[in-house]
């Protein structure tokens, strides 16, 4: 049997450690580091089509993450395609003509809404809506826009 | 034919009332888990025998887990120029599946087989009827700390486990084969979520831990106490450890992270 001392002392590093380890997990591998601050206020824009856009997918403001996508769902009227984000609530000097637009980062990336300020003094507030918005482009539209324009000049 | 129903409807008796058993051991240990707190002595010798003796296997064996996975998933990756997803790949892996999973099959090895021979050796030393002889209670005084300390060990390792895991993957990806340092883990911090992945990969290995430390504890005790018993006991405990653990990992992803 070792001496009570060093047992002590060993399991007191080996907890030290595996709480580390958990600390190393939360902060290093994991988001939350990245949202200190979870006050959020949420803003929706309406879609044509939001693409492959999901729940969680980031918003950018020049190219920095300010908010998650938190909801998404089909307007019953419209028949286009509401998306709710929540924005950090130290980003709320957004100017009420802000646009949103969806992008996709790198050829296969995740998709991801790019915010782009505009000239308004008026502030975007809780639950108020963008108006203008771009929809993501689908590659496959693209494309075909391509080919039958090439078809259309023969 | 007389026969073979008479032995169908042995071994069902006999499973149920071993099913009985163990749960109504699991039922005493838990409630003899206060007396535990009174006396953290017992605590910490336990700790020390089933955690500490315990990490260097699991820190080594997930560094080379780590090592693989970045060595394995680069040259994957690099097919389809998505190297800068290696961190998101070792890390997801780790942190969700392998993680708990091997680190609580490596703790039913190392720990929960020792659990049971010095438990069955206990029984079949009369060491826990000379106990009762004495008015100590054995499930308080024996069993309860190992069970506590499982389950307090159990989640550390298997973190430690997914930590070094990921610095491994880093020391293969970032060092030897010239992935982005950046990219590795800014890819991997805005993929993972906190309490998706990281919660949700603790949970499994509390309860992991929970459910070794119930099989080593109840098959030791449960052992046949001569020798033979004890060593069977033992491989009881490992064989059966793993396929709880492998069963139990695949209804906890299924709840988890699956629509099913």
């Amino acid at each position: 049997m070792q001496n009570t001392k060093t047992q002590d002392t060993l399991v007191g590093l080996f907890v030290a450690c595996g709480i580390a380890a958990l600390f190393f997990m939360a902060m290093q591998i994991s988001n939350l580091s990245a949202f200190s601050s979870n006050t959020t206020y949420t803003i929706s824009a309406n879609f044509e089509n939001s693409g492959g856009l999901k729940v969680k997918s980031p918003v950018t403001l020049a190219g920095v993450r300010v908010g998650r996508v938190s909801n998404i769902f089909i307007d019953r009227d419209s028949y286009e395609s509401v998306v709710e984000m929540s924005i950090e609530s130290q980003y709320n000097n957004l100017p009420d003509d802000t646009s949103a637009s969806i992008y996709t980062a790198g050829l296969l990336g995740e998709q991801y809404i790019s915010l782009e300020p505009g000239g308004s003094e008026e502030f975007l507030a809780t639950n108020s809506k963008i108006d203008l918005t771009q929809s993501a482009i689908v590659l496959e539209e693209v494309i075909g826009q391509f080919l039958f324009k090439d078809a259309a000049e023969e | 034919m007389t026969q073979f129903f008479q032995k169908l409807g042995n071994t069902t008796l006999s499973s149920f009332a071993k099913l009985g058993r163990s749960s109504f051991f699991l039922l005493q240990t838990l409630s003899a888990i206060s007396s535990v707190l009174i006396r953290p002595r017992l605590l910490n010798n336990q700790l020390y025998s089933v955690g500490v003796l315990s990490f260097l296997i699991i820190t080594i064996s997930g560094l080379f887990v780590g090592m693989v996975l970045g060595l394995q998933g680069f040259y994957i990756l690099s097919d389809f120029g998505a190297e800068e997803t290696l961190g998101v790949m070792v890390a997801a892996s780790l942190v969700r599946e392998l993680g708990p999973v091997v680190s609580a099959l490596l703790f039913a090895g190392r720990a929960g087989s020792a659990l049971t021979a010095e438990i069955g050796l206990m029984k079949a030393t009369e060491q826990l009827s000379g106990m009762e002889m004495m008015a100590i209670d054995p499930i308080k005084r024996i069993i309860a700390p190992r069970f506590l300390a499982g389950l307090l060990a159990m989640p550390l390792l298997a973190a430690l486990f997914s930590s070094i895991g990921v610095l491994g993957g880093h020391i293969v990806g970032v060092g030897m084969l010239g992935v982005d340092e950046g990219a590795y883990w800014s890819q991997m911090q805005s993929t993972l979520d906190f309490q998706d992945d990281i919660i949700n990969g603790v949970i499994k290995s509390i309860v992991f831990g929970f459910v070794i430390s119930w099989i080593a504890l109840f098959e030791g005790y449960d052992a046949i106490p001569t020798s033979e018993g004890v060593s069977r006991a033992t491989t009881r405990t490992v064989v059966n450890s793993a396929f709880t653990i492998l069963g139990l990992d695949f209804i906890l992803t299924a709840l988890m992270f699956g629509d099913i």
